[in-house]
């Protein structure tokens, strides 16, 4: 079992991403069967290996790829609260999913990509090793693209070609410094403190120049400035896509990835004894700043999250950059937060867009009277960014500021109230004019669902998010919450 | 495996078998397809049965008629040559298969294909069976020869002033490796590989030799600058043709540039010849790139993308490293399933859309979905992404380059894959938006479209688990020769 599970886990979205490309269009029942079995059971299959890790029980999987190098899948903390993570919200997006493209073309292309899509999400986080980390990580840019040129529009071929530009020079990045570390360590598996701390010190200098090219080749999916160009465009894509892309996918593999990269190839204390993650931890400040004041300046309201996602998403990457137990707690956690939060955000988006025809915010004047529920949800998600307590935001943004004031990197505390500032600069507007403002005498694309604001397929999973990134701050305390397997994961990279 | 079946002389059959089929074909052309694939499944199987006989009892020579060498002919079977006849078996199944759907239409002409490929299918397993120079030669001319013949197969003004231009070359390449065949047995009184191998000195006679043969090999590969006939031949030619020749017939000469280069020559070649060699591998591969990328009609892209990456073969003999032979080896394994594949979804598409107008593909990939996979996995494969075939080609050769810091060929296939994908994706945007003109449409056999996604799934299985064929290469060490 300890061999299948992994796999299986894997399995669960490929084999009906695989039998749905050759579904019928007209096969609606069959597909969306499909869909919600591969999620269920995925969710299910991950709950299970949970509950082993729990008992003492590890999971690997390993298959040779040439003398010396293997593909390996386990189930480390890291990797299972990402597994977690992705998989829920794999379940959530599906139902929207559904509901959101119902009627529209070619949905059994877009299920099997986005089927496809989810496999190499659940793979980079089960990766044991950089090879197989990578192998997944180019999977995920190569299913993403279908999903993003979706529509067929010269606008989504371009935005697509933009997004393949970007991630495909960072992926070769990533090639390149993937080899060059196997030529100079032998080994690519992740272990927690590093692999390379015993190098000699005559490979310091290329170790930083390849600590440079894996961070350039993840930090183009995270979006870190310069590399975040092609985010903001990719939002032609449909809102599940968007939501998949910015919450679980495309940019938290990136961030993920960064993760690993300090703390199990090179070791939080190794790369900090190199210099290489004050640079990162500036980085990753000045990307959350520039994101929220760009934010700031969008009426298009799936851009202005866009933008958000590229401010938040550097959080992650901070707390990693910090060097400090905490602030890493405070990154790890804040993968899970953001993804909970921005998917609301996005699913809410969706629905203005889907239900009213609304895509500005300009056009948002008075909407939580049509749309209560929904806007709601999206009030949730927006004060949990700008971390309002008890919201889920607020425990990121505190594990943040205490550990950089314990690691004695004070200047983070005013990276972190000017963000905050510059969150509620973009989002209470939105807020204000939606509940308090007088709405507009038509909006310009109603559609009318019998008695409900909108179909429950698109209701229901933002609100269930939505409650999700309220339960996790209130209840973060609890045995089981996120922030005490962060903790975990913190601890076995900084205690002795 | 039973005795019987363990001594039988496959290593004979294997050029046999495709050799009577061709007859067999010939003389039927009506039953061609039948006979066709009867005899690319029997060819296929002693292909397979070799190999298991080389796991056995490793490295095999055969005494045609019982005279050795230097009278007879001999006949040498080592790991790298049983891999090439397994790809080619491989290959030839999936051109079967697709020559089957292909050749059904109208307008195409089923009876010189049959005879046609398999004498070609003959002069390929001869030439990786060759133990001799002089062999070498002759099966040499016969692959030229039938590759002409097919190219000119299709009929129109372009196919038929492309083949011309291909005859010529080829007539010149085998020329001057005759040439060199006679400077040789002028010199050593043998055309025996091995014993060859062990009189080579440092002679004029040796370096003229030398110098003929591998120019000659390098024109027949196609390597730039030598490339000019490449790509009208290959995108001219009827689809399962262009397959052949892009997959098979450039890989053969240059694995009989392999065996002059560890077999023949080792005393002789000098780190610097292989810095030649390498350096025109990078130009071809940055200069067919982005040829490749400015083409608007797809089999020349295609093509064109095949002068690119036989750049990479080239690479090893600059890094001089095992591990960059391996990766050349692999990448050569991949490339032929990968361009097989490609070139058979161009030529689905072809058939489709009645034009391989890049701009004007109008949504193919949702109308012909599985050609369309079979595009993109092959192009996955091109652009050395995992998991595929050249992912680990990629990688082996990166990590002989990064070993010994030699950037600027790292840096060289980090480009040439960017540019791949950049040509790839050039079609694969297309082929999701809608264009202007609209199509007529004509159907396409599923045959056709399924030989092409096997071969491509082949490429990307090849990612998978790359032990079994690299470990075949250690049989007979065909790189034990290696310039230091």
């Amino acid at each position: 079992m300890s061999a299948w599970l992994p796999l299986l886990v894997l399995a669960s979205s490929l084999l009906p991403g695989l039998i749905i490309f050759f579904l019928k269009e007209e096969q609606s029942r069959t597909r969306i069967f499909l869909n919600i079995a591969g999620a269920v059971v995925k969710l299910g299959l991950v709950g299970l290996m949970v509950w082993g890790v729990y008992h003492g029980q590890t999971y690997e999987a390993r298959l040779p790829l040439l003398p010396g190098l293997e593909l390996a899948l386990q189930a480390d903390a890291l990797a299972l609260l990402f597994v977690v993570l992705s998989s829920l919200l794999w379940l959530v997006t599906t139902v929207y999913a559904i509901g959101y493209l119902e009627n529209s073309p070619y949905r059994s292309r877009f299920f099997g990509f986005f089927s496809l899509c989810v496999t190499a999400t659940v793979g980079v986080a089960l990766s044991d090793n950089l090879i197989t980390f990578l192998l997944f990580y180019e999977l995920l840019t190569l299913s993403t693209y279908p999903l993003i040129v979706h529509r067929g529009t010269d606008t989504a071929r371009k935005a697509a070609r933009v997004y393949l530009v970007y991630t495909l020079v960072g992926g070769a990045l990533l090639l390149l410094g993937t080899v060059w570390l196997y030529t100079l360590a032998d080994t690519l598996s992740f272990t927690p403190r590093g692999i390379l701390s015993g190098l000699d010190a005559q490979y310091h200098g290329a170790l930083a120049v390849i600590f440079v090219l894996l961070i350039a080749g993840f930090g183009v999916k995270a979006a870190i400035i310069p590399l975040h160009g092609w985010l903001p465009r990719a939002m032609v894509a449909p809102a599940p896509v968007s939501a998949l892309l910015h919450a679980v996918a495309v940019v938290k593999a990136g961030a993920f990835g960064i993760v690993r990269v300090v703390h199990d190839v090179y070791g939080v204390e190794f790369a900090s004894s190199l210099g290489l993650l004050m640079p990162l931890a500036l980085l990753a400040a000045a990307t959350i700043i520039y994101g929220s004041v760009r934010a700031v300046y969008q009426d298009d309201l799936k851009r202005r999250l866009a933008y958000s996602t590229i401010s938040q998403v550097s959080y992650i990457v901070l707390g990693t950059a910090i060097a400090g137990p905490i602030a890493a707690i405070g990154g790890i956690i804040h993968l899970v937060h953001q993804g909970l939060m921005k998917i609301t955000l996005f699913f809410c988006a969706g629905n203005l867009a889907e239900t009213l025809g609304v895509h500005k915010i300009s056009e948002m004047d008075g909407i939580g009277r049509r749309m209560p529920w929904t806007m709601a949800a999206f009030t949730l998600g927006a004060f949990g960014m700008i971390g309002v307590p008890p919201l889920a935001g607020f425990i990121s943004k505190w594990y943040l500021g205490v550990g950089a004031l314990e690691a004695g990197q004070g200047w983070v505390i005013w990276v972190l109230i000017g963000s905050s500032l510059l969150n509620a600069a973009y989002f209470l507007p939105i807020l204000y004019a939606a509940w308090f403002k007088e709405p507009a005498s038509a909006w310009p694309d109603e559609h009318v669902f019998s008695g409900k604001e909108t179909a429950w397929a698109l209701l229901l999973p933002p609100v269930i998010t939505a409650l999700l990134s309220l339960a996790v701050g209130l209840l973060a305390n609890a045995t089981f919450s996120p922030l005490q397997w962060a903790v975990f994961i913190a601890s076995l990279e900084f205690m002795p | 495996m039973s005795n019987e079946l363990n001594t039988m002389p496959w290593i004979v059959w294997v050029i046999l078998i495709p050799l009577i089929g061709a007859m067999l074909c010939f003389m039927w052309p009506r039953r061609g397809k039948l006979l066709g694939m009867i005899t690319t499944l029997i060819t296929g199987f002693t292909a397979f049965m070799l190999y298991l006989q080389l796991l056995d009892h490793g490295v095999i020579r055969y005494a045609l008629g019982g005279w050795g060498a230097p009278l007879g002919i001999d006949l040498y079977a080592d790991g790298l040559s049983v891999l090439m006849l397994l790809m080619t078996a491989l290959v030839g199944l999936g051109v079967s298969l697709y020559g089957v759907g292909y050749f059904k239409q109208d307008g195409e002409n089923p009876a010189g294909f049959w005879p046609l490929w398999l004498l070609m299918w003959a002069g390929l397993n001869g030439l990786f069976l060759a133990g001799d120079v002089f062999n070498l030669y002759v099966t040499l001319e016969l692959l030229g020869l039938s590759a002409v013949a097919l190219v000119a197969l299709a009929g129109s003004k372009e196919a038929l002033s492309a083949a011309m231009r291909y005859l010529l070359v080829s007539l010149l390449g085998s020329l001057c490796y005759l040439l060199g065949v006679v400077l040789l047995y002028h010199a050593y009184g043998t055309v025996d590989i091995q014993l060859l191998g062990a009189l080579v000195n440092s002679n004029p006679a040796t370096y003229g030799a030398l110098g003929l043969m591998v120019t000659a090999m390098m024109l027949k590969s196609a390597l730039f600058p030598l490339h000019f006939w490449l790509p009208p031949a290959h995108a001219s030619a009827p689809a399962p043709i262009s397959a052949l020749l892009s997959a098979l017939v450039v890989k053969a000469s240059f694995y009989l540039l392999l065996r002059l280069w560890f077999d023949v020559f080792p005393a002789v070649t000098t780190v610097d010849i292989g810095l030649v060699l390498g350096t025109l591998g990078a130009a071809a591969i940055l200069w067919g790139s982005i040829q490749a990328l400015r083409q608007t009609r797809l089999k020349l892209l295609v093509a064109y993308s095949t002068v690119a990456q036989l750049g990479y073969l080239f690479l090893p003999f600059a890094l001089l490293s095992p591990i960059a032979w391996q990766g050349g080896v692999y990448l050569m394994l991949s490339h032929a399933l990968a361009k097989a594949a490609m070139f058979m979804a161009a030529g689905n598409i072809l058939k489709y859309g009645g034009h391989d107008r890049i701009a004007d593909l109008d949504r193919v990939a949702q109308r012909l979905p599985i050609t369309m996979t079979a595009f993109c996995l092959a192009g996955v494969s091109l652009m050395g992404l995992p998991p595929s075939g050249g992912f680990i080609a990629k990688w082996l050769l990166l990590e002989a380059a990064l070993t010994h810091n030699q950037w600027v060929w790292a840096a060289v296939m980090i480009i040439g894959g960017l540019l791949a994908a950049g040509y790839v994706f050039k079609v694969v945007g297309y082929a999701f938006t809608k264009a202007d003109s609209p199509h007529d449409a004509r159907p396409v056999p599923l045959t056709m479209e399924w030989a092409a996604l096997g071969l491509a799934a082949g490429a990307i299985i090849l990612g998978l688990n790359a032990h079994y064929p690299l470990a075949l290469l250690d049989i007979g060490k065909p790189f034990a020769g290696m310039s230091p």
